[in-house]
Order: C-alpha cells, then structure tokens, then sequence
C-alpha cells in the first residue's frame, strides 16, 4: 500500500513538474536508436581505429568493391570490375552515374586523390596498417584507375573491401579531416545528418543510392548512434524503449534479456580469437622455462580450453586450433593439436626438466575469469601462474621487449579474411613476433606475396603447421558476441562484426 | 585577515604544484605512451616516430616543465585521441559536471542541514532516528547500485524520467539525487553534532534566560557557530561531487568531465587525464581555500591559529 501511495505521488509530481511525455524510439518515427560503448575520436574513415569507424565506413561511404559476406566473394560496388595485371597492379573500370551526398559526380579523380591522400604517411592516417601497402593509384581515363602496391599484395581487394573509403576529391581537399569528422560525405546507402563529436552520430537513408550497389537500398529512415560506455545503462534504455539496439551484452546479461517479450537477443562468433602467447624465442636472454617446446607443449596439455570455452565464455564461440581464423584465405585447422591431458603435460614438465613445476607470470589485460580458469589449469599441472593484470600498452610493451613468459593475447584481424592479417603480425618477423622462426618468416613472406593462390594456401599450411608443432602459441576460442534489439527489427549479426543496417527493417 | 589569506594562498600553489608533478609522473607508469597512442596495428618504427614527435625521448623533468608552462597559459596540448585542444574538450564537458554538482550540492544542503537542525533540537525522537537510518543508508550504499535501482523504477518500470543523457532539466533529476544523497550524511551528521553541543552551551542559557525568542537562538546564535565545520565539510563534499562523479557520470552517461578523465584513462589520453586532473586540483584547492576564509570571517579565532 505505502509502495503504491509513493508511486502515484512520484507520477503526479513529475507530471505536475512538466515534465515531456518521453520520446520513444524505434519503428513509430522510423529511427533505428543505436548504442555503442566506445566514443569515436573521428568520424573520418581514416583517422579511428575503433570498431565502429569499420562500421560507419560500410554505411557512410563505399569502397571499390564489396565483400559478400556469404560467398565471400568480392562484388563490384564503386568499381564495375578489377583485374591483377601483374602482382603489384591492379586495374579497376569505375561505375558511372553515380553520385555524392553533395551532389558531386563520382569518377577516376576521386579514387585517385583518396588513395593517393590516405597512403601518404605525412598525412598521419591512423589506420596505417590499412593504407601503407599502396605505392600509388593514377588516372587512366575518367572511370578507369590503375593502382600500384609495394610489393605483391594479393590480399589488396580484401583491404579494398573492407576498409577503404572513397572520398569526394574536391570536398576532402577543401575541409580535410577535421571538416569530415564534422560533416562526412561519401556515396554510401546512409549519409550524415548531425555529428556531435563524442556524443552521437545521425544518418538518413540515402534516397539516391545507386540501384546497382551490392549493398541494397536501405530501408530504415534514420539511424542515431549514442555512445554510452556502461552497459547496465544501456540495457536500461533498451528497455525502456529509447534504444533500439545494443551489442557486446555480457553473457549473462544477455540471458536474462533473451527472457524478455520484447526483445531478441542474438549471440554471434566473431573472429576475434584469444590465445597463449609465449616468450617463445628468449628474447631478451632471460633464460624463461617456456623457452623450452616441451614446456610450452605440457602448457597446452594442462588447459582444458574445452571446458572454458563450454562454461565461461559460453555462447557461438568455437574453438581455434590453429592461429588464424577459420574462414580467413589460407588459415587451415589441419595442424597438431592439444588435447587436454595434464598426466601428458605432467610428463612433459618432467623431461624439460621441471619435475616440479615453476613459476611465472602470466599477463592479460582483458577475459580476467578466463584468466584464471588456466592458472587454475597450470596450477594443477605444478606451475605457479601469477596473473599481471595491466592496460593493453603496458603489456604490449612488455611482450615486444620480450619480459612476458605468457600472455593471454587476442586479435581481431580487423576483420580481414585473410590468414595474412593474423600470422603477418604475430609470426612475420615483427616486433609482435615471439617466434622469430626463420622458415614461419620465409614461408609466410611467399603465402603474403604470391599471386598464385595455390602457392598461398600452401604455404600459410606449412606456417600454420609449424607454429603448431612448435607450440609457438596455443590458440583458444574465438571471442562471441551478443546484440540485443527491439523484436521489431529485422537484423542480421555477422562473425566480422560489422553489423549491416542497410540490411535491416522493420517489422 | 591578510596575512591569513597571504599564508593560505602560498599553500594552495604549492599543493596544486605538486599534485600537478605528481599527477604527470604517475601517468608513465602506465606502460609507454607512444604503445598506446600507436595501437594495436603500430609497429617498432611507428612507435618510434610517435616518441619523438610527442617529445617521449626527452627526460621527462623536461617534458613536465614543458607542459606547466604551456599549462599556466592556458595550453594543455592536443588530445591523442580526439585531436583537437584539450582546452576545447574540457569547455565542452565542464558545464554538465557544474550543472550536477551544483544542483546535487544545493539539494544535499536542502535537505541535510534542516535534517540536522531539527534532529539536534529533537534527539532521540523519531526525526532524529529517520534522519539517522537516511545517513547510515545513504553512507552504505554505492552510487551506482542507488543509480541504477533509481534508473529501474524511474525509468523502466515507470517510464516517467530518461535514464541517461543531457538533453534536458529532467536528465539530471535521477544524478542530482544519487550525487546529492552519498553528501547528505556527513553534512546532516555535523549539523546534527555541532548544533547539540552548541545548543548546551553557557551563551545559549543565557541568551534563553534573556528570554529572546527561540528562532532568534537557534538560528541567529547556534547555527552560525554549529556551522562551521559544515562548511569545510560541505566545500569537501562539493569538491568530491565535481571530480568524483565519475561513477554518476558514466552510469548516467553524462558527457561531464568525470567521464572524460575516465575515458581518457582508458585510452591513455596523457594531456587529457593531466589537464583534468590538475582542473579538478585547482578547483579542490579554491573550494578549500574558500571554505578557510569563510570560516576565517565566522570565527575570528580561527585566523589566529
């Protein structure tokens, strides 16, 4: 009765206080309602390294060519079709007719000063491991260009695709970075409406997009993207009806919201895949055990990665054998693996000569539960795991100094399909690489140079297998992610994490 | 009064300087900024540009020095993440943490200071044990459980308040009384202390035995001396309430600048973290230094010691 009285007083105060009926989100005013964590330094394509720059480069602007997602072929979309000349040229025809949210017409000259802009290193783009490949693009015709790469470059159309922008040249070279962050302008199937920078972004269908886009035509009218960084608060206003889509709900929280009328709760993979790196080529001569393959190999007997990734990280995650992800070009699961067996690994600590075990560090900066479900493995086994939990550049540095004997590392690709993004960083030779391989380097600098795709997969094989065999990491699962949206909303999550609203409707 | 003023001025310079050295140096030990600033995708040669272009390869005695020079001009650099003045960051954020601290300091004193007078006047009744099971909650609670519960009822279950934002007056009513709350104790808990002991002093018999009216004693004779240590307290607590909303502005999503020190920590934002800092130092050191002259003129005492 008292909660009652309270209730009807706290309603008829505020009422009395004026205050507005609250505006509802969703499907009435035609305006999908979206959450993200993470305030975005930019707009510009090329000057964020967040997740959600990927995504607004999908929706704001269009690349040469387009990804399918579920042939994984490469569609034209700016360009009307491409060919390798030799290994380091490409020709692309340009499509004809189409045209900017300004107004402006689309032709050679903007592929040429986009390109030509982004892959200058003076020009400070962020995102350099996306544009440095480029040697230069240059103007054959009004709609034809012919782009040069440093060096064979066979996963050029995957960048491409992916990641690469095409701006208006007239435009970018009046307002630059900072006028585009503010008021972006591309061909995409969205264009911008208002950026308040670290506070939100909105969009509106983009009436004119060209008909022949592998994308499709929007069909929502708006998008407005928020950023809010907790989560809880999030959810709070996903349920009260002023989002209509959120992501990276934790596990937990998700199952109770898949509870709810209202809503529907999605859990995708993704190809984030998290794994043991090891200190694996003695660096900095400090003599660590897990300089020794035995060590490492009794490491991936004594985890029960199964049992983590069926309890704690749960989900449409899968588990990873090899490193790379598998629907990247050339990653293959046909390696050795670790099952879990800690009377093997025992016997293995044993004639590397630990009969005893050892102690270590183990460093992570993200998945702390995981963490130390694997102490708790390698506890088990007799090494005394202590967990050095820091920020991401703390032990990064660490790890490229070579001071950590294990860390739980993770890498996303950035969403490229291509085995290159993944063993490239971590096993070619880079100050990320642990391995420093000799015949890991030799083999994946054919498999990422090679036109021939035959000559590729073979030889990202023999990496793979090898940086198995030597137990230079151990891979572990991919990461999995949830979204939560208004049961009104027809969506689609995919495992690169780029969630596709010009795909999306209503109900 | 002057020489008074003089000393407490000397010892606030010296404070803000030090939290400002302290507050630079404490920044390295998060690993190497140019890692941080390099990314995920940075490489040896990347991270070895970014170091030289921020000035990283200089000692850092020097780097500081560089900085609060810039820093007492006005210049806190460029922020590495957004690009753009930090001095311009700061502008946008500071009036959404004034408006709430403002307001959440306002309505903790509303409420807390008559609380407390009247908890004093009745002891032991049941304002008094109300007003005690307020401030024991209100000290036992996390802001942020308190913040969302609020944000549940208010919000879900009766949609009547938006949870989070900064659009209108009315996203501020569910922070202002979270931030106001956590306050209420201390406050009501002194005036609560200081006006029984004040109310059971000589001057106050005598003022009664004069027969002057009882609102006159209490509020011209007893509040003045019981509120002295409030005001300290209550300058603290202000204090608290701009730099310390973090909690209440990430759970509100108010773009203040708790949020952003928050943020620009986990992004390694350098000038960002060091400028707020060493805003929200300033402002603790002035909200101190008002509080000792105020009390200096309340209490005459005081400036002798």
């Amino acid at each position: 009765m008292r909660k009652k009285f309270f209730l009807v007083w706290m309603m008829a105060f505020l009422m009395l206080a004026g205050v507005a009926p609250l505006a509802y989100a969703g499907k009435a005013n035609d305006t999908l309602n979206i959450l993200h964590t993470v305030e975005l330094s930019s707009v510009d394509n090329y000057f964020n390294t967040d997740r959600w720059g990927v995504v607004l480069c999908h929706l704001l602007w269009d690349s040469l060519l387009y990804r399918d997602f579920k042939t994984g072929e490469y569609k034209p979309n700016l360009a009307t079709s491409y060919k390798f000349i030799d290994g380091k040229t490409l020709e692309f025809d340009l499509r004809q007719g189409v045209k900017f949210h300004n107004g402006d017409e689309f032709d050679a000259d903007d592929v040429v000063y986009t390109l030509n802009w982004v892959s200058d290193p003076k020009n400070g783009v962020k995102t350099q491991n996306n544009v440095n490949w480029i040697e230069k693009c240059e103007k054959l015709g009004k709609y034809k260009v012919r782009l040069k790469t440093k060096k064979n470059f066979p996963a050029a159309p995957e960048y491409i695709a992916a990641v690469m922008a095409i701006y208006p040249h007239k435009y970018y070279a009046k307002v630059g970075p900072d006028g585009m962050a503010i008021k972006p302008v591309g061909t995409g199937p969205y264009k911008g409406v208002e950026v308040v920078p670290g506070k939100s972004i909105t969009m509106a269908k983009n009436e004119n997009y060209f008909a022949d886009s592998p994308k499709g035509k929007p069909s929502i009218g708006k998008l407005h993207i928020r950023f809010i960084s907790e989560v809880n608060t999030q959810i709070a206003e996903l349920m009260s009806g002023r989002a209509d889509w959120i992501w990276r709900v934790p596990q937990d929280q998700a199952e109770k919201m898949a509870k709810m009328p209202k809503i529907t709760v999605e859990n995708s993979d993704t190809m984030r895949v998290h794994f043991l790196q090891f200190d694996a080529v003695n660096k900095k001569g400090r003599n660590s055990p897990l300089n020794k393959l035995k060590v490492r190999q009794a490491i991936g007997h004594a985890v029960d990665k199964a049992t983590i990734q069926k309890t704690l990280v749960r989900g449409a995650s899968q588990l990873i054998h090899s490193a790379c992800y598998p629907s990247q070009l050339g990653c293959t699961s046909d390696v050795v693996r670790y099952e879990y067996d800690p009377a093997k690994a025992k016997k293995l600590l044993a004639e590397a000569g630990y009969p005893n075990g050892f102690e270590m560090d183990f460093y992570g900066w993200r998945e702390r539960p995981e963490m130390e479900a694997i102490m708790g493995y390698l506890n088990a086994v007799g090494i005394k795991a202590k967990i050095q939990y820091m920020t991401y550049a703390a032990v990064r540095e660490k790890i490229r100094v070579g001071e950590v004997d294990m860390a739980m590392n993770n890498w996303g690709s950035f969403s490229i399909h291509d085995a290159s993004a993944f063993t490239g960083n971590f096993f070619g030779g880079t100050a990320d690489d642990n391995a420093r391989d000799p015949e890991v380097i030799k083999w994946l600098e054919i498999a990422d140079t090679s036109v021939d795709l035959e000559v590729r997969k073979k030889n990202y094989k023999m990496a793979l297998q090898r940086i198995a065999e030597q137990a230079y990491c151990i891979p572990l699962w991919s990461s999995n992610m949830n979204y939560a949206y208004t049961k009104d909303l027809n969506f689609t999550a995919q495992p690169d994490e780029i969630p596709r609203f010009f795909n999306a409707s209503w109900k | 009064m002057l020489i008074y003023t003089l000393k407490r001025l000397a010892l606030a310079v010296a404070v803000a300087l030090v939290v400002s050295a302290l507050s630079f140096g404490l920044l390295y030990l998060s690993g190497d900024p140019a890692t941080a600033i390099g990314g995920e995708a940075a490489t040896d040669a990347d991270i070895l540009f970014i170091r030289k272009t921020y000035g990283f390869d200089q000692p850092i005695y020097t780097q500081y020095l560089t900085w609060i020079g810039k820093a007492l001009r006005g210049d806190f650099g460029m922020s590495y993440y957004f690009r753009v003045p930090v001095s311009q960051i700061m502008a946008a954020r500071l009036p959404a943490t004034l408006i709430l601290g403002f307001s959440a300091i306002v309505f903790a004193l509303v409420f807390s200071i008559p609380l407390g007078v009247i908890a004093a006047i009745r002891p032991n009744s049941w304002i008094d044990r109300t007003a005690l099971f307020l401030s024991v909650m209100g000290q036992a609670m996390p802001s942020f459980w308190l913040g969302l519960m609020l944000m549940v009822l208010l919000s879900v279950w009766l949609p009547l308040l938006p949870p989070s934002g900064t659009e209108g007056w009315e996203y501020f009513v569910m922070p202002t009384i979270v931030l106001g709350y956590y306050a209420m104790p201390a406050i009501m808990r002194l005036t609560r202390a200081g006006m029984m002991e004040v109310l059971a002093s000589d001057y106050i018999r005598t003022a009664r035995a004069k027969g002057l009216l009882s609102g006159s004693i209490l509020f011209k004779h007893a509040l003045r001396n019981a509120v002295i240590p409030v005001v300290s307290v209550s300058a603290v607590q202000f204090g608290f309430m701009l730099g310390g909303s973090i909690v209440i502005e990430t759970v509100f999503a108010i773009q203040g600048m708790g949020y952003l020190a928050w943020e620009s920590i986990k992004r390694s934002d350098f000038p960002t973290v060091q400028a707020v800092i060493l805003v929200f130092a300033v402002i603790y050191i002035v909200l101190t230094l008002a509080a000792d002259l105020l009390n200096g003129w309340l209490d005459p005492r005081i400036r002798v010691t």
